[in-house]
């Protein structure tokens, strides 16, 4: 008698199961977002999903893009590698969507494209600057520049118009994004003719006590301090080496860009530079009528560079949607690579062979707390 | 020279952390004393001091608990009573067994609207603030940790200890998780305001290459006032002999008088006061703080009252210290040091269990039958 109830119930949850797999809605092109919405980099996903969801409603107010309107679908992966991989897997298998949108740190992107490479979904990620990125496979592309450019921009600003000859560099060990950069800086500042007094690394999202690092930094006197890390981390680097007595720049890359940057550095940031995708106040038609929009949706707040990242790669995506004519993932791959000039509000983008797009690299100042453009660097 | 110079400078950059692990060791190793147990959760009683260190300081206490909180803790108090009336108890029994829980209820409801109030006029820095802060968090983290050896550990008490240890994991994993849903403190790091305690920014001493910062100085200050106060309670007061009556010999104590169940919450209440100290102290040290951040330091606090000998104060304070420099050290002078120094507190714990079990001041108790 019990086993009948037993098998019954299991029967019938297998059954209720089943009927869970939602009604496909043919009406709706469904894109995916994978975006680290909490966590330690919480700005970046939040930042690049209020940019698409910007970029979605512009294209739903243009008009039916193959007859259908579009929608956008977000995930948050918590900031978490392993969870970057099972958000996209989620909305691939569960939702269906015919293409994904993200991420922006470059070591959930890698954790992720095997997802989408396998299941022939093209991928895009807004601002992922790692080479690897991009070699996970075919279907795997980027919209903004890779390290080696940015580290090269990097070089040549802090050996040229900083005129530093010597510097450190404090990295994080376990980020992809970090470790790639500083390699590719110290490839560039070394032709140029600048040398490494130091090498140090940290680990990411677990330390908050730079002080062992920064003192031998301090010991050894370079004249600029890089730190390639991300921006929660680089806050709190820059206030203890203030507290240490160090007086020279700080330089970083595009992972610094958020406002939790100045919330956590303070006046410590002071005098600091970053390599950057866009400055907020560059004087550009594009990128003014950008802030605008951006502005006017949400309630006057600045858009950081992963912002306009993000309102770009929906753009771009749909638009590779239109010219491939179909939702199916093998021809918007197609369309993808074929993109040539496509004007995004960040600069031209124009796809390569390598699935990397090339733009031009902005460096930002800090003063007084706030950014401020100090220089554009195009590639060669 | 400098690297003399900067030996000491490390030096200092240790000891500033081995006392911020000192304060949350002592509370491992006071609970352990008492009842054998290793409160796991005490770590993360570590975070929620920092957590709410931060919403006192920026005005972001609610003023009262949410609705449904209010319907589970009274609703509790009506089973209660249920329950023991169908065990046969009078409701005036019950009522005073479960009086300092009522208690703390009702106060808690004036107290959190008036912390509200306060907390969203406090204009950083200024020390009415500090002291508001500093008041605040402990006492709610005294509440928190009696109320988790009330409801989660009491009971268990005459069970194997394997069952409260599984407990205490729970619970950790409670504040842990519990702490990360949006609608408490959420997952993602937020940052400690400047100013919290006033006139701490900046060095004191600045020379020669050496920098020693005030916040350091005044971590150290109150470790060693901290140390010097516990050692006065446990040693000359009424209530230090019971504590001492219970770790030497807990039914013994019961029978010559001593009220264990006021002992052991005393220890509990005290151990997590010390840690909301920690907690605000590495706030403002290290300016960020997220629900996950009482697990690495908890570990190594608990490394170190083990180190130190589990059960004995001045072991943990000791254990700690060293093991805030050897840290340091390791990152300082190993080269990609920065990615073993948790490993290297772990491997401490694996030596001197296989080296001297009772740790660095234990003395090896032989249990005579």
């Amino acid at each position: 008698m019990r086993w009948t109830v037993v098998l019954g119930l299991a029967a019938a949850m297998i059954a209720a199961s089943g009927c869970k797999k939602q009604q496909e809605d043919s009406n709706v092109i469904l894109i995916g977002h994978v975006a680290s919405i909490t966590g330690d980099t919480a700005t970046f996903g939040t930042s690049a999903d209020k940019g698409i969801k910007l970029a979605l409603d512009e294209i739903n107010k243009a008009g039916p893009v193959l007859g259908k309107s579009v929608d956008v679908k977000t995930e948050d992966d918590r900031s978490v590698n392993e969870e970057a991989r099972t958000a996209c897997e989620k909305l691939i298998s569960r939702d269906h969507v015919c293409s994904i949108l993200g991420e922006i740190a470059s070591s959930r992107s890698i954790a992720m494209a095997p997802a989408c490479q396998d299941a022939r979904i093209p991928m895009l990620s807004p601002g992922s600057t790692n080479p690897k990125v991009t070699q996970m496979g075919d279907y795997i592309f980027r919209a903004c520049f890779i390290d080696q450019y940015q580290g090269a921009a990097m070089a040549h600003f802090v050996v040229d118009t900083l005129k530093a000859k010597k510097y450190a560099v404090l990295y994080a060990a376990n980020s992809d994004y970090s470790v790639g950069l500083k390699d590719f800086f110290n490839e560039a500042a070394t032709k140029l003719g600048a040398e490494p007094t130091q090498q140090l690394s940290y680990t990411e999202k677990s330390d908050v006590d730079f002080s062992s690092q920064l003192t031998k930094i301090r010991d050894t006197n370079p004249e600029a301090i890089i730190v390639t890390g991300y921006y929660s981390e680089a806050g709190q680097i820059a206030k203890q080496a203030r507290q240490l007595g160090i007086k020279v720049p700080l330089v970083g890359g595009d992972g610094w860009d958020s406002d939790e940057l100045l919330k956590i550095g303070g006046d410590a940031l002071n005098g600091c530079y970053f390599a950057n995708h866009y400055a907020p106040d560059e004087d550009r038609p594009a990128v003014k009528e950008f802030v605008a929009a951006f502005k006017a949706k949400y309630n006057g707040e600045v858009p950081d560079a992963m912002a306009i990242l993000g309102y770009d790669a929906m753009k771009l995506m749909v638009d590779a949607i239109k010219r491939a004519g179909s939702t199916e993932g093998p021809k918007i791959r197609d369309a993808l690579t074929a993109t040539k000039d496509f004007p995004g509000a960040a600069g031209n983008i124009t796809i390569d062979k390598d699935r990397n797009a090339k733009k031009p690299i902005v460096i930002v100042g800090i003063d007084n707390s706030k950014l401020h453009f100090v220089a554009s660097v195009n590639p060669q | 020279m400098q690297n003399v110079t900067q030996f000491i400078q490390q030096l200092i950059n240790g000891l500033s952390l081995g006392s911020i692990y000192a304060l949350i060791a002592v509370g491992y190793t006071m609970v352990y004393g008492v009842l054998q147990l290793i409160n796991f959760a005490h770590g993360d009683v570590f975070m929620i001091g920092a957590m709410v260190g931060l919403y006192a300081a920026t005005g972001g206490v609610p003023p009262a608990l949410p609705w449904w909180l209010h319907v589970v803790i009274i609703g509790g108090f009506i089973a209660t009573f249920a329950v023991q009336w169908f065990r046969g108890r009078r409701p005036a029994a019950t009522f005073q067994r479960i009086l300092p829980l009522m208690a703390i209820y009702v106060i808690s409801i004036p107290v959190l609207f008036a912390a509200s109030f306060i907390s969203r006029r406090l204009s950083l820095p200024a020390w009415s603030a500090t002291i508001f802060v500093m008041g605040f968090t402990i006492a709610t983290c005294g509440t928190l940790g009696y109320l988790i050896e009330r409801l989660a550990y009491r009971p268990l008490r005459d069970r194997p200890r394997i069952n409260s240890l599984i407990t205490a994991i729970g619970i950790s994993l409670l504040l842990e998780y519990g702490g990360q849903n949006p609608r408490v403190f959420g997952p993602t790091p937020q940052a400690y305001p400047n100013q919290v305690i006033p006139l701490l920014n900046g060095a004191l001493v600045n020379a020669h290459g050496i920098v020693i910062l005030k916040i350091d100085v005044l971590v150290l200050a109150l470790t060693i006032l901290i140390m010097v106060g516990l050692s006065f309670v446990v040693l000359k007061t009424r209530t230090g002999l019971g504590l001492r009556a219970v770790s030497y010999r807990f039914d013994t104590a019961a029978l010559m008088g001593v009220n264990i169940n006021s002992i052991v919450s005393f220890t509990f209440v005290l151990g997590s006061c010390l840690a909301a100290v920690a907690g605000i102290l590495w706030g403002v040290k290290y300016t960020r703080v997220d629900p996950l951040m009482g697990l690495m330091p908890g570990f190594k606090a608990f490394i170190a009252a083990v180190f130190g000998g589990i059960g004995n104060i001045t072991g943990a304070v000791l254990g700690a210290v060293v093991l805030g420099l050897i840290e340091v050290m390791v990152v300082g002078y190993l080269p990609g040091g920065s990615q073993y120094k948790d490993g290297v507190a772990f491997v401490i714990l694996i030596a001197i269990l296989l080296v001297k079990p009772s740790g660095l001041l234990g003395k090896n108790v032989v249990e005579k039958v």
